[in-house]
């Protein structure tokens, strides 16, 4: 409770060891302040939060050890430089000498900083500031990460390579990362939890949220030449047949039909130019709007 | 604590902050005491040291506010605060290593003036004609006060995320626990409480000290002081936990 505010309003959770999680939900619906009490910065207002088996109350140095934590705006001290920085972040672990040294090094080859490493920080575009704080959040090897939106205001190559990035140091790790960007967690995440107004509305296994919804499929196709409506309906398994431009065609079919082998048999017997043919994805997008509308703004 | 200890005073010599503090204050104070007459010990004919530590209290209102008042405002400011409250560092770990790394560079900001001693020593006459324990005490008194200082700059610091405000807050405490209470015993208001209350304030100990009487009453109550303000300091950093 943010005063007479319920930021997030009786939620549980349990992520298994190992797991990769991505943690959706619209803004302000309480991902930040849910990873926030997960780190022990804020304490929850009723409830227990329990890290690697110590509760985050009663033992928040223990928990604050095992976890790496990159908090939303990914603050950092921005008159040091790169090395200095993450040596003291080491150095709050516990790390020493030439093991920490050793470390540092790896973390900068870890997250590309090789051409950067002896700027100082204020002097990085944000996406090198970015890998700095996903520098410092792994500098000590935790078992549990915690990345709050990770890829926030990174260009495309950026957002490919801190992906990947994510991806190769989670082996062995809990991780469990906030983000609005669809593509990211149909590319890292094995299970989904979605979050809207402080509750959770979904938590699922990725393949499980993106089936569900689902109940058919949809193909686009363009022709050159004109078709007719009734001709396409009788294309086999096709339930719907929307026409959205002259010679543009939306076909629905049941889940597990494809469509495009028929489609492209219907084109040849009646010699006509297929011009386009896509298949629709129903998208994470709009499971994820589906779960959590809201009012208009 | 150590760590924290060290980025902090790093910080202080990385940027302009500990060279300007300790210009200012050496170069203000040794013009007081060398060269201006009103103030200067070579007009004033006698060999002591009064003249640093009667002025050195007011230089040092002005200067540590600057050093403490960026140590937990920007921290506010930048964000930071999260970072540095998520890693394995207890409170008391973060306060008592910001409270230090200020306290050493007042300390080191004084370690020169120690030279005036000698001058002063060599200037007497008969030479070595100075007091001694005197200055030690006063020496010890100007530590001990560059101490309450650094902790009540570090306690308005905390209060604000504002540098500006914190140093004014923090220049207007220490003024207050300095003189204030002197100036307030003053009023015809306490019948026989005058002295107990001129006790409360800091300038009564300071010039005890400076006797060259080392009195544990004194030193406890510096050490008292420092350890309240901090206390608040940890009380209102560890507020957010409410």
């Amino acid at each position: 409770m943010y005063g007479s505010q319920c930021a997030v309003n009786n939620i549980s959770l349990t992520l298994r060891e190992g797991e990769i999680v991505g943690f959706l939900g619209p803004n302000g619906a309480g991902k930040s302040t849910t990873m926030k009490i997960t780190t022990c910065f804020l304490p929850p207002t009723s409830g227990e939060v329990k890290v690697g088996g110590f509760d985050v109350t009663q033992h928040p140095i223990a928990v604050k050890r095992i976890t790496g934590y990159l908090p939303e705006h990914n603050p950092l001290y921005l008159d040091l430089y790169i090395h200095e920085y993450l040596r003291f972040i080491g150095r709050l672990y516990g790390m020493s000498g030439l093991r920490l040294r050793k470390r540092v090094d790896e973390m900068i080859a870890l997250c590309g900083l090789e051409r950067e490493q002896n700027k100082r920080i204020e002097a990085l575009s944000k996406g090198y500031r970015q890998r700095v704080g996903l520098a410092q959040a792994l500098i000590h090897d935790p078992k549990i990460l915690i990345l709050d939106e990770p890829t926030s205001g990174l260009d495309p190559n950026q957002l490919v390579e801190i992906r990947k990035l994510i991806k190769d140091i989670s082996r062995n790790k809990t991780v469990i990362f906030s983000t609005h960007i669809m593509q990211e967690v149909q590319a890292l995440c094995d299970r989904v939890i979605v979050i809207n107004r402080g509750e959770i509305v979904a938590d699922n296994a990725l393949s499980t949220l993106l089936g569900s919804a689902v109940q058919t499929i949809s193909i686009i196709v363009e022709f050159e030449g004109d078709v007719q409506v009734a001709e396409i309906q009788q294309i086999k398994g096709v339930t719907e047949v929307t026409k959205l431009k002259p010679n543009t065609f939306r076909l629905t079919a049941p889940t597990g039909t494809d469509l495009r082998p028929e489609v492209f048999r219907f084109a040849a017997d009646h010699h006509l130019s297929m011009v386009g043919l896509k298949l629709e994805e129903n998208s994470l997008e709009e499971i994820f709007r589906s779960l959590t509308h809201q009012h208009p703004v | 604590m150590i760590q924290v200890l060290a980025k902090e005073f790093n910080s202080f010599l990385n940027s302009l902050i500990a060279y300007v503090v300790i210009g200012v204050f050496l170069v203000g104070i040794g013009l007081l005491m060398w060269v201006f007459p009103e103030t200067s010990v070579l007009e004033y004919g006698y060999a002591d040291m009064d003249t640093l530590f009667s002025l050195g209290p007011y230089v040092l209102i002005f200067l540590v506010p600057a050093i403490t008042m960026r140590s937990f405002a920007e921290e506010k400011k930048a964000g930071t605060m999260e970072l540095l409250f998520t890693k394995p560092l207890t409170d008391w770990d973060i306060i008592f290593g910001k409270f230090f790394a200020c306290l050493l560079l007042v300390w080191i900001a004084l370690l020169p003036t120690v030279i005036y001693y000698f001058s002063i020593s060599a200037l007497g006459n008969p030479v070595g004609n100075i007091d001694t324990p005197g200055v030690i005490g006063s020496y010890i008194g100007l530590g001990l006060l560059g101490g309450v200082f650094c902790a009540i700059g570090i306690l308005a610091s905390s209060i604000t995320p504002n540098q500006i405000v914190a140093f004014i807050i923090a220049a207007f405490l220490c003024f207050i626990f300095f003189t204030g209470f002197n100036s307030v015993a003053t009023l015809g208001l306490w019948s026989g409480q005058a002295l107990f209350i001129k006790q409360l304030g800091l300038l009564e100990h300071y010039e005890s000290l400076s006797k060259g009487l080392i009195d544990s009453r004194d030193l406890l109550y510096f050490l008292s002081v420092i350890f309240i303000m901090l206390a608040f300091t940890k009380l209102i950093v560890g507020s957010r936990q409410w």
